[in-house]
């Protein structure tokens, strides 16, 4: 899931203090499974932005509404008329939810009521980790499903670093060692010949250094 | 420029020399006297000199500049080159402009990451690792060719260099990411600070079962002890650092004011030991900002006169 963390209240109180009339928009997919910006989030943020804006004696009227996915029209045009109505949105999506109520609406500012921070897993309840950074070229076969792009602070393909040290990384020592997985890993399956010979250097112009990424599906056009 | 090819360094080590190489730090700052001070300690003692590129991840004058100012006073320098900050075009530019300075001799580094640095904030570029930094300078040397396959008009005709650390996990792979840098490109190798000689010696004795020494020079990596408190800090927050508990026990046996002499005294023990291992070609001393002490410790080891530099 694409994992993001509510903004401190300060941050969103001072960011939405200019509008009287407030949408918190949620999202009910990603952003909600990570506790961010589900309808439980848009209720809660909703009542801790009133109580702090009558503490300063400033009127706000705050409505709470909480789509499906603010990634896609079919979902974000059940927020148009609450949108309308509004002076502002305040949009718990992800970054690309941001965006995209931003580019259909023109005249509504829209403001990031969380920080989209990785692709990532529920590893035990309360932490959550990065696993993917969407580079375009999966290559995980090749390194037992530990990714390295991702996992490994200096983005080593051949092999780890000088800092391993017990199977932890030297950047954050409460961090696995991706290569230490990577090759316990391999060892597992029976599979170091993958990684004993020279890994040529990545081509990154699927991960995103050619520019906005785009997939165009011919098959799916109606 | 650089019309004869070989190096000092390379030329100690297909000798059948004992190379002794130094580590030296660029100042943090513009001041060319600091590096040209610490060139004045180092003559005469080391065979090459390796000037570290913004070591652990903190911003100094450029590893490039302080090799020409070495040059210019008559030492040979080695190029440290990280890739942690340029992508491959800027590391494949800096190569070219390198040897056309008269620098003969790289050492090709992934970097410390910057979360140790004085700029954490930076964000990394890790475009390529070590082992493509290898092949990138062999294939511009041997092929004349950059990393798209276009003719250069002038090779680097480098003589190149990798780290390796015996003391980091997982052990089993060490030997094997020793034997992907070798055939990356890696002509020498300089590893960690050795305090941990047992380990080392195992390290090297599969290095040399595998072949490898005879493919590679290895030039044994030594750090002297300044303190006990030094040893401590060094165990505890230096990333792939090994320095075993009798040798820190060492260090706190002796008073506080002969404690850098029993750290010089281990060196040399370290040296002596190196000399007689089957597969080490050499020392690498890094006595981090203590440059003086070089002079002291290859003399003592009974390394000096260097051989004359052609």
């Amino acid at each position: 899931m694409i994992v993001a963390e509510q903004k401190p209240l300060a941050e969103i109180k001072a960011s939405v203090a200019q509008y009287d009339k407030l949408l918190i928009l949620g999202c009910g997919t990603c952003v909600k499974t990570c506790f961010a910006g589900g309808e439980d989030e848009v209720a809660v943020l909703a009542s801790a932005l009133r109580l702090a804006f009558k503490k300063d004696g400033k009127k706000i009227e705050i409505e709470e509404l909480t789509v499906e996915r603010q990634c896609e029209d079919e979902f974000i045009q059940e927020a148009a008329a609450a949108i309308a109505r509004n002076n502002a949105v305040l949009s718990l999506a992800c970054g690309a939810g941001v965006q995209d109520i931003a580019s259909r609406f023109a005249e509504a500012p829209v403001i990031p009521g969380v920080n989209t921070t990785f692709i990532g897993i529920l590893e035990k309840p309360g932490l959550f980790v990065e696993e993917c950074s969407g580079c375009g070229d999966c290559k995980l076969a090749t390194y037992g499903g530990v990714c390295p792009v991702t996992r490994c602070a200096k983005k080593l393909f051949n092999g780890p670093c000088g800092g391993s040290q017990n199977g932890k990384c030297e950047v954050d020592p409460e961090t696995d060692c991706a290569w230490q997985l990577i090759i316990d890993r391999l060892k597992a399956l029976g599979q170091m010949d993958n990684i004993r010979h020279y890994i040529e250097p990545n081509d990154w112009r699927p991960s995103g250094a050619g520019g906005p990424r785009k997939l165009s599906r011919e098959d799916l056009v109606v | 420029m650089n019309e004869d090819k070989k190096g000092n360094l390379q030329r100690v080590l297909e000798n059948g020399g004992f190379a002794v190489t130094a580590e030296c730090g660029p100042p943090r700052g513009a001041n060319a006297e600091v590096i040209i001070e610490k060139g004045k300690l180092l003559k005469g003692c080391v065979d090459a000199v390796n000037v570290t590129d913004n070591q652990t991840a903190i911003v100094r004058m450029s590893s490039m500049a302080a090799c020409v100012h070495l040059e210019k006073m008559g030492l040979e320098p080695i190029l440290q080159m990280v890739t942690r900050d340029r992508n491959r075009i800027a590391l494949q530019s800096d190569i070219m402009g390198a040897w056309s300075l008269g620098i003969k001799n790289m050492l090709c580094l992934s970097g410390d990451h910057q979360a140790f640095g004085s700029q954490p904030d930076a964000l990394n570029v890790f475009d390529i690792d070590s082992m493509h930094l290898l092949r990138m300078v062999k294939t511009m040397r041997d092929e004349g060719k950059d990393m798209s396959g276009f003719e250069l008009n002038g090779a680097p005709q480098m003589f190149i260099g990798a780290a390796a650390n015996p003391f980091a996990d997982p052990f089993e792979f060490r030997v094997i990411r020793l034997a992907k840098k070798i055939e990356a490109g890696a002509q020498y190798i300089q590893t960690q600070c050795i305090y941990n000689l047992p380990r080392f010696k195992e390290w090297l004795k599969m290095a040399h079962e595998e072949g490898l020494t005879e493919k590679a020079y290895i030039l044994g990596g030594v750090t002297p002890l300044k303190s006990a408190r030094m040893a401590k800090y060094m165990a505890a927050n230096v990333a792939g650092m090994d320095i075993p508990d009798e040798v820190i026990r060492r260090m706190e046996g002796v008073p506080r004011e002969k404690a850098a002499a029993e750290g010089i005294k281990i060196c040399l023990e370290t040296i002596a030991e190196l000399r007689n291992a089957k597969g080490v070609s050499g020392v690498h001393i890094m006595a981090i900002e203590n440059e003086g002490k070089v002079g002291e410790i290859v003399e003592s080891a009974g390394l000096i006169p260097r051989p004359e530099a052609a």
